[in-house]
Parts: structure tokens; C-alpha cells; sequence
């Protein structure tokens, strides 16, 4: 029988309906982010109709707020989005959990940290800042993942355990979280700072923010395409992964690394956004039966979409205010990671 | 038969692919392989047997690299197996594991990863590793789920999944940790079929770990392995005559030869 469908079918291996659900998935996906970006464009703390008036009769005024305030932003919203969505589906497949994210290793937390210290040295408040010292505070939240990180690998002696690494990264976001706590105890001055930056905003994103955050996104995906056939072949358990030659402290090396930077890069560009890198990968997965290639394209697609909803959403409830977007997520989040410890122990 | 193939052996050279030398594995305290030394031929089929726990996975790992050995070496194709590039090894040694993670891949995606040490950057290479992947899957059986997910699949079936993963590596060596948990009788009759194909048809060294004493029966060699040293390493024969399984196991093991083939027969009263 077996045989006979062999004869049949062609040489080549592919899963034809796979590939024809991956682009439609994928057109979705393109689709509502153009139709956010529009949204975006036109809502904001002036009427719609007002907006709408700016974008066909264009003057001095409506450029400045629609190409240099609100493009920016939702642009920005959308590559932090990705990364985030591209982050958190390496760690999940790094990890073998899909519960896992950056977070769990520290990495958002010392980034936290480098943001508060740097604030300190700073003397200033966010909205002061230049981009100069923008891009000083997103080498500080660089300098604090990576280390944060290293901590982590340090404290599990090695990335060969995952359970104790994930352990590990607990400890060191819940002593780091300590620590800038107490920063910001001891320092009431940079407290409302620091607070937009532990609630994650996306209302500072300029085009350098843009430029910054789009580069780190196409270098980060540069080893996590190269390692996907390896992170397909530790689903398999981490000696099936061995024996096929896989060298498995130098995928873990160049994954955490790729990593901190992008998760030191979003929240050195928007502060905490909780449970979107959770999040992306889920949503996929939910929707499509894919290997670990589809599934980082499509997470970054999708984080993307989130981030620039809930952008769009904290913009729009409390009009002409608007919300922290960590918030929002948070909030979006938490509950969508509710129903699905819901949904798996019922499974269960 | 059995006869005149152990003259023939004798006739021609040696042709070790794997062997290893004092061999000495170790977790913790325990030592779970002591100073065992053995060699296995291409085109042939080596059954590792012994009681639970006495170090049957334990060699099979430490002859895959994956386990360090605290002394002794072990020698792949006439070179130390620490010696060869991780990926040249990978692709002249397979090895199946006894619990494989379950995954949301298809059943061609998981065969194809066997497929990873032979690069696939070019589309010439493309080619032959859909070829292999066809092939180990249409041998074992596992075509017809080629396009579904391994997570919706029986214990069984995604069994045949992983083995057809081991084939695809098209490996001089083939190391199978239990190659026949979880499937049903015409199954792992399927699956010793194949082993013999693959040893003696494809002048492939397999090595497996066989909880059956009946199929590990059908085998070229046994290596028969006690509670804390390997007892004996030789043809069925030379195991039935010198009393190895009963001696491995600390209980009388009564093999019956029927119509040449040796079938182990459970002391239970009719």
C-alpha cells in the first residue's frame, strides 16, 4: 500500500497544505498591520475628521504630527512587536517550554536596571532626553541584559540544563527587580521615569528608534533562521539533537545572545512590555501547524500586529489621554495566558 | 546455516567499523560499565541483551559519543571517535534514542532532520536528502503519514517515525536503543526485517538494544550482558552452548530451536 502511494506521489517532500495556510496566514498577518498603520495615522488626540482633513489636504502642522509623531510610532510599535514575537519564539524552542520568554531569563530585568542606573547618572526624565542619551540608555539596558544574562548562565553553571537555567534567570529577575526598586526608593527623582519605563510606553518612538530597533530586528534574524532546523531538532530531546551533530552549547550561545540584544533593545526603546513575546508564538500556533522556520517568521509577524493594536488601543479608550501600552498587554496578556493554563488542564 | 556462515566469517579479514577498548562508564559513584572491550563488523547485526539496568542504553550512548567515558576508547571507522569533526561523525553514526521527544513537526520533517549533518544549503543536496527521506520512510513503513503531525500520530507509528530518522542519516553504523518499544507483533517483525536488510543488504554495522530475547535471537551476534560485566560476545550458537543468557539473567533461560529458528520459551506451567 505504502509503496504504491510512493509511486504516486512526487519526489519532493513538502506539505502542501501547510505552505498554502503559511501564506495566507502570512497575507492575514501583512494586511492588518497595513490596516493598524492606517488606523494609527488617523487616531490620535485630535478628531478623526480632523485627521482625515490633515491627510487629504495636507499642511505645515499635519506633517510634522502624522510623519514625524505618529508613522514613527506605529512603525516602531511594530518592529519592537516583532522582535519581541522573534524572541520569544527561540526561547520557547530553546527551552522546550512553551511557557518560556526573555523575561524568564533576566534579561528584561538587568536591561531594567541598566535603564534605572543610567537614569541616575543621567539626573533626568525621559521626556527631556535627547536622542543621544536615548541611545546611551539603550546601551546601558544592552550592558544590563547581557550581564543579567551572563549572571543567569553563570548562577546554572552552563546552558546545559535547562530547568536549572530557567531556575537561575528567576532568581536574578527577582533580585534585579529588588534592586531597582530600591534605586528608585532611595531616588524619588527619577521615579516618574522610571515608572513610563517600567510600564512600557510606546509615545517616545522617533524615526531613530525606528531605524535602531528595524537593524536589531534583521540582525536577530540572521541566527535564529540559521538555527531553526536545530531548534527542530531539539524537539527530539537533546541527545537525538547530539547525535544528529548538532553542537549544542554553540546554539545556545548564539541564541541567548541574539537574545539580549533584541530584548535589550526593546526595552531600551520602550520599557517593560510584558507577555507580547509569549503571546505571538501561541496565537501562531494556535492557527498553524508549523516547524520552527514558518513559526519565527510568523511569531515576528504577529508581536508585530499585537504591539501596534495595543498601541493603537491604549491611544484610543482613554482619548485625548492614552495609557501605558505594557499595561495594556499586560492586562491582554495576563488574561490570554489564563485561558490557556485553563485550556491545557482541561485538556490534561 | 548458522554453520556455514560462522566458516565464512572466520575465512575473511575483520572488518571492524566500531570497537571499543576498555570501555569504563560511570554516573556518580556507580559504575555502570567496567573495562568492556568490543568490536562490531559492517554487515552485520549486533543484539546487545542483558537484564534492566545492567548498561544496555548506557553502551549504546557511550558508542554514539554522547556519554563521556571515564577511560578507555572507543574507535569509529580505524579512528577515535573524539577525533572525528561533529558533523563527519554524525553523518557515519546514527543513533536512535529509547524516548524521543513528541513535536508538533510532520512525520517528513522529523525524518529529514536525519538529514542535518549532510548540509542542505545547496539544491543538489535538497535532492538527496528528499531522496533519502523518501527512501527511509517507504522502508519502514511511515510514508502514508509523511504529512501529518508526529503529535497526532499512535505510540507506534511515531516509532517507525523516528527509526525512518535514523535510516535517513544513511549511516555506516546505526545504533538502535530499543527499536521495537511500542509496536505491535507484525511490526517489530517488520522492524527486524529491516535491520537484517540493512545489515546485510546495505553492508550496514547495526547495534541494537533488543528486550526480546526471541527477535535478539534472530541476530548475527549477541552481546550478552550481566548485572556488572558483559558475559559473552559471539553467534547465537556460541551463546546458546556456553550458557550466557542464564547466566546474564541469574535464572535458568530456556531457548527452543524450532524449525531453526531459536525462540525463548517463559518457564510457566501449561
Amino acid at each position: 500500500m505504502s509503496t504504491l502511494r510512493a509511486a504516486v506521489l512526487p519526489n519532493r517532500v513538502t506539505r502542501p497544505g501547510a505552505a498554502s495556510g503559511m501564506a495566507l496566514w502570512l497575507i492575514c498577518c501583512l494586511l492588518l498591520t497595513l490596516l493598524l498603520t492606517a488606523g494609527s495615522l488617523v487616531i490620535g488626540t485630535t478628531s478623526i475628521e480632523t485627521s482625515w482633513h490633515w491627510l487629504l489636504v495636507p499642511d505645515e502642522q499635519s506633517a510634522v504630527v502624522l510623519w514625524q509623531i505618529r508613522l514613527p510610532r506605529t512603525l516602531g510599535a511594530w518592529c519592537v512587536g516583532a522582535l519581541l514575537g522573534l524572541c520569544g519564539a527561540t526561547a520557547q524552542g530553546l527551552f522546550r517550554n512553551p511557557l518560556a520568554e526573555p523575561y524568564l531569563l533576566g534579561t528584561a530585568s538587568g536591561a531594567a536596571f541598566g535603564v534605572a542606573l543610567s537614569l541616575i547618572a543621567l539626573d533626568s526624565s525621559i521626556g527631556e532626553l535627547a536622542w543621544a542619551a536615548r541611545l546611551g540608555m539603550t546601551g546601558a539596558a544592552c550592558m544590563g541584559a547581557v550581564a543579567a544574562t551572563a549572571l543567569t548562565i553563570a548562577l546554572s553553571r552552563g546552558v546545559l540544563q535547562t530547568t536549572s537555567l530557567l531556575l537561575a534567570g528567576i532568581v536574578v529577575a527577582s533580585v534585579l527587580a529588588a534592586a531597582t526598586s530600591l534605586i528608585l526608593l532611595t531616588k524619588p527623582e527619577i521615579f516618574r521615569a522610571m515608572q513610563t519605563f517600567l510600564l512600557g510606553s510606546t509615545g517616545f518612538l522617533g524615526w531613530s528608534s525606528v531605524a535602531l530597533v528595524a537593524a536589531v530586528l534583521a540582525i536577530c534574524l540572521v541566527p535564529a533562521l540559521v538555527w531553526s532546523r536545530g531548534l527542530d531538532a531539539l524537539t527530539l530531546g537533546e541527545d537525538t539533537a547530539r547525535s544528529l551533530g548538532l553542537s549544542l552549547p554553540m546554539l545556545r550561545l548564539a541564541l541567548l545572545g541574539m537574545m539580549s540584544l533584541g530584548t535589550a533593545t526593546t526595552v531600551g526603546q520602550v520599557g517593560v512590555v510584558m507577555f507580547v513575546g509569549l503571546m505571538a508564538p501561541h496565537v501562531v500556533r494556535q492557527t498553524l501547524s508549523v516547524n520552527h522556520r514558518q513559526l519565527l517568521i510568523a511569531a515576528s509577524l504577529c508581536g508585530g500586529a499585537l504591539l501596534q493594536a495595543a498601541d493603537l488601543i491604549c491611544r484610543w479608550i482613554i482619548r485625548p489621554a492614552e495609557l501605558p501600552v505594557g499595561a495594556v498587554t499586560a492586562c491582554v496578556g495576563g488574561a490570554y495566558l489564563v485561558l490557556l493554563l485553563w485550556r491545557r488542564n482541561r485538556d490534561a | 546455516m548458522v554453520e556455514a556462515r560462522a566458516t565464512v566469517d572466520s575465512a575473511e579479514p575483520k572488518r571492524a567499523v566500531l570497537s571499543c577498548r576498555d570501555l569504563t562508564v560511570g554516573y556518580g559513584k556507580r559504575l555502570v560499565l567496567d573495562r568492556v572491550s568490543l568490536d562490531f563488523e559492517a554487515a552485520k547485526w549486533h543484539a546487545v541483551v542483558g537484564p534492566n539496568g545492567c548498561g544496555k542504553s548506557t553502551l549504546l550512548r557511550a558508542l554514539a559519543g554522547l556519554d563521556r567515558s571515564r577511560s578507555g576508547g572507543i574507535s569509529l571507522c580505524g579512528r577515535p571517535l573524539s577525533a572525528w569533526p561533529r558533523r563527519a561523525r554524525a553523518r557515519r553514526l546514527a543513533w536512535l534514542a529509547q524516548h524521543a521527544g513528541v513535536t508538533d513537526l510532520t512525520g517528513a520533517e522529523v525524518v529529514r532532520l536525519g538529514r542535518l549533518a549532510h548540509g542542505g544549503w545547496l539544491a543538489a543536496r535538497q535532492i538527496d536528502d528528499d531522496a533519502a527521506t523518501r527512501r527511509a520512510m517507504i522502508a519502514t513503513g511511515s510514508w502514508d503519514w509523511a504529512e501529518r503531525r508526529l503529535s497526532s500520530l499512535s505510540g507506534g507509528e511515531r516509532q517507525r517515525i523516528y527509526l525512518a530518522r535514523a535510516l535517513a542519516v544513511e549511516a555506516p553504523v546505526l545504533l538502535l536503543d530499543e527499536p521495537t518499544t511500542h509496536l505491535d507483533p507484525p511490526h517489530q517483525e517488520d522492524v527486524v526485517r529491516l535491520i537484517r536488510e540493512q545489515a546485510h543488504g546495505c553492508e550496514v554495522c547495526v547495534v541494537s538494544a533488543i528486550h526480546d530475547l526471541s527477535l535478539a535471537l534472530a541476530a548475527d551476534r549477541v552481546i550478552v550482558m550481566g548485572r556488572h560485566q558483559l558475559i559473552g560476545h559471539g553467534t547465537v550458537r556460541e551463546a546458546l552452548a556456553g550458557g550466557w543468557l542464564s547466566a546474564a539473567f541469574e535464572t535458568p533461560i530456556d531457548v527452543v530451536n524450532y524449525k531453526g529458528t531459536h525462540l525463548w520459551r517463559p518457564a510457566l506451567d501449561p
